[in-house]
């Protein structure tokens, strides 16, 4: 027989005089937690007092395992933050590094980066709009969505091989150019796409269950937002208009045309409204990508070498890291100076910034992930202090988490 | 330059706290005292406009030399999206007292970068609100991200060692385990 | 019985239909091995990235309903526990726990490199393979696997429930 100590209990504590008060565990198994968040909470029938979001269920020790690997190699790592949209990590990693050893990137490889992040930031919309309202209530939504999903998924996969872990973005440039086929495939998804957001739309948009659910619910007022160091259509449904591709460009994008949907109310209707517009925005500069493609190479001249170390790096005291590195280095230029760089990029769920500190080997010496889901998650403890625990589950579908970058 | 204008009329109010400014690829960064860190971050924040908190982390410098360099520093990355300009402070913090303000009170969301650096890091924030381990389990040792600690750990955590010993002991009622164990 | 025999239709390994009478014919190991192939009930417990692709797996394209697999939010309901990502050192008890609440006869799934064999994840905070915790029954390699993969692993899984021995009572 198994002993009593065997299996496990859950402990529930009582204080005193606070019977009335329910703790609850949500989570880390819990289907609308998006992955591996736990939530705390302490109920009052069905209204929540306070609201403790747990998380480190799928701390790995990026960082740590980053300062042991050169800059070339932690591409790769970059595809396990946010897994749903890894194009965008890859190009906010690269991006971050090349201002740091200052490479040039040509101006199709920008294109192409550009191309790849907004393939990216429409499939993370559209797996984020299936969840949040499978969670909601709404099935079918979910069937949809992945329809289309798929199909970027599978463009991916012909662009470089893997349809998850990309690893597409490399110092310097990308990895594959694009072929015909591929170009042929996106110009009909573009073509087609603006009609399947009309579709999803008709689902959900005059469903009254969805409605009631959404507006007014999880309300955060600008000043708040700020305060919470919300970023992405989390803060700018609440009406501040921050888009770092705006704010501060990079890859090119100050030469595309877009808006930068914001809403008014805060509210989880309005954060939905502005995914959905950006769904729009980015199937346009998609459009814009595919007219507007330039012709050259796709990795810069300087771009470090990734295959293999010919020679110890040039023009610096070479240590023992330094010398495994697999980066080598082009002479007459100082690449690998000391210094620190924080570099950000608009991801899907909201400013992705990589923060660098180089003592000048191969190697980061220090670097940290500013990601967005971290913070989020961080806010859902003021967020969901006082809703009901179905009103939590939109919350935390309408902050648009991903575990796996939150805890790195 | 903005950033360095900025950085220039920080250096006039609180002389002496400020240690140095330094420019790297067009983004400045000034090292401040940690007893100033504080009042610097409100001032930022109230008369230069940057209500938007980027970035805190914390840094370990036991493997870099410089002037002005402690054991450790906190990192924060500032922005202000009304005036786009950006600043960075690094508050610098010795080994034998790692403790620094927190800025909770300015940004709520600092609340969770701050316990995440004292989780990896060890530096201990004052008037934090709940300064606990986040990332790692709560009953972990040592901190993961300070230079001596190795990439593998140190020691295992005992978490998992009862979790092996439970598997063991549990075989016996799994299928396969049974058969195994009767053998 | 001879004649009868003849007019018997094979629709599994091993088990055996009367046609008009709606009758089948089986050795009992076959028949619940054969019922508990076609109904793998997994959790819905999602890692990491495998777990995305888990679930493109359960969607429209790939559709695991048509085998009998439904995702159960429960593992009280389910019989198979899929490891769809990293286990960290943090969320192993947690695994472990979940586990233990699946009721006989259950099976596990370790989906992916890191739930194999940790990955490139070798660091502090990373458990260098399920199997260190869990009796794990089918590995499927990939980082993450195509969703086609992992109905190979399932497959896979159906074909091992059908080579087992009196795994119904503590009798045999």
């Amino acid at each position: 027989m198994i002993t009593l100590t065997d299996t496990q209990t859950i402990d529930i504590p009582v204080q005193s005089g606070d019977e009335d008060r329910y703790h609850l565990k949500l989570g880390p198994q819990h289907p609308a937690t998006h992955g591996v968040l736990r939530v705390d909470l302490d109920l009052d029938g069905e209204t929540i007092l306070t609201c403790d979001p747990k998380v480190g269920y799928l701390h790995r020790g990026f960082e740590k395992l980053a300062e042991h690997r050169t800059y070339a190699q932690n591409i790769v790592l970059t595809d396990r933050l946010d897994y749903i949209a890894a194009m965008s990590n890859n190009v906010g990693y690269c991006e971050a590094v090349e201002r740091l050893l200052a490479i040039e990137v040509p101006e199709r490889a920008k294109m192409l980066r550009v191309m790849v992040c907004e393939m990216s930031r429409i499939s993370s919309h559209l797996l984020w709009l299936a969840t949040h309202a499978l969670d909601i209530g709404a099935m079918t939504v979910f069937l949809y969505c992945f329809r289309e999903r798929e199909v970027l998924l599978e463009l991916f996969a012909e662009l470089c091989g893997a349809r998850l872990t990309t690893t597409y973005t490399r110092l310097g440039g990308v990895r594959q150019d694009v072929t015909r086929s591929i170009m042929k495939k996106l110009d009909k998804f573009v073509e087609d796409f603006p009609a399947c957001i009309e579709e999803y739309e008709t689902l959900i948009d005059t469903n009254r269950i969805w409605l009631k659910r959404t507006i007014g619910v999880g309300q955060v007022s600008a000043e708040k937002a700020l305060d919470l160091c919300l970023t992405g259509a989390s803060l700018r449904g609440s009406g501040v208009d921050y888009d770092i591709r705006k704010h501060m460009p990079y890859s090119g994008y100050e030469k595309f045309e877009f808006d930068v949907p914001t809403g008014e109310t805060g509210d989880t209707y309005a954060r939905y409204r502005c995914r959905m517009e950006e769904l729009r925005q980015s199937n346009f500069i998609l459009r814009q990508c595919i007219e507007m493609m330039p012709p050259g190479p796709i990795l810069g001249k300087d771009a470090p070498d990734l295959i293999m170390p010919i020679k110890p790096a040039n023009k610096l005291e070479v240590d023992v890291p330094a010398k495994n590195a697999l980066i080598t280095l082009i002479e007459d230029r100082d690449v690998f100076m000391e210094g620190d760089i924080y570099v950000a990029t608009e991801v899907p769920k909201g400013e992705l910034g990589f923060y660098f500190i180089s003592d000048g080997m191969g190697r980061p010496y220090r670097m940290h992930i500013r990601s967005p889901s971290f913070i989020h998650i961080g806010a859902l403890s003021t967020m969901g202090q006082g809703v009901m625990i179905a009103d939590l589950i939109a919350i935390i579908g309408t902050l648009d988490v991903v575990l796996g970058e939150c805890d790195r | 330059m903005e950033q360095l204008g900025i950085a220039e009329q920080l250096r006039e109010k609180f002389t002496g706290s400020i240690l140095g400014i330094i420019t790297h690829r067009g983004q400045v960064t000034i090292l401040v005292d940690r007893k100033d860190l504080f009042r610097i971050c409100q001032v930022l924040k109230t008369d230069h406009k940057m209500t938007h908190l980027n970035c805190l982390c914390g840094v370990d410098n036991l493997k870099r030399k410089g002037a002005h360099l402690e054991r450790f520093e906190v990192v924060y990355q500032f922005y202000s999206i009304d005036n786009r300009t950006s600043l960075r402070v690094k508050a610098q913090i010795p080994e034998s007292d790692p403790v620094v303000d927190s800025i909770t009170s300015l940004w709520t969301g600092a609340n969770w970068l701050e316990r995440e650096t004292y989780d990896l890091l060890g530096i201990v924030f004052n008037n934090h609100p709940k300064l606990e381990r986040i990332l790692t389990a709560e009953d972990w040792e040592g901190y993961p991200l300070r230079k001596e600690y190795a990439l593998r750990g140190d020691k295992e955590w005992k978490g998992l060692e009862e979790l092996r010993e439970k598997a063991v002991r549990l075989r016996k009622y799994d299928f396969y385990g049974a058969q195994i164990e009767q053998e | 019985m001879g004649k009868m025999n003849n007019n018997l239709v094979q629709i599994a390994d091993g088990i055996k239909f009367i046609p008009g009478a709606s009758a089948i014919v089986a050795p009992l190991n076959k028949l619940i091995n054969w019922g508990r192939a076609g109904s793998i009930w997994p959790a819905t417990f999602g890692l990491a990235c495998c777990a995305i692709e888990m679930m493109v797996a359960g969607s429209s394209t790939n559709d695991l309903d048509r085998f009998g697999i439904i995702f159960r939010a429960s593992p009280r309901q389910a019989d198979c526990l899929i490891l769809a990502g990293t286990i960290t050192k943090k969320m192993a008890p947690v695994v472990r726990r979940v586990f233990d609440q699946m009721p006989e006869p259950r099976y596990v799934l370790a989906m992916g490199s890191c739930a194999c064999t940790g990955g490139v994840f070798d660091t502090y905070a990373v458990v260098q393979g399920a199997d260190e915790f869990l009796p794990v029954d089918v590995y499927i390699p990939g980082c993450p696997p195509r969703p086609e993969a992992l109905l190979e692993g399932l497959i896979k899984l159906q074909e091992k429930i059908m080579q087992e021995q009196g795994r119904w009572s503590n009798l045999v």
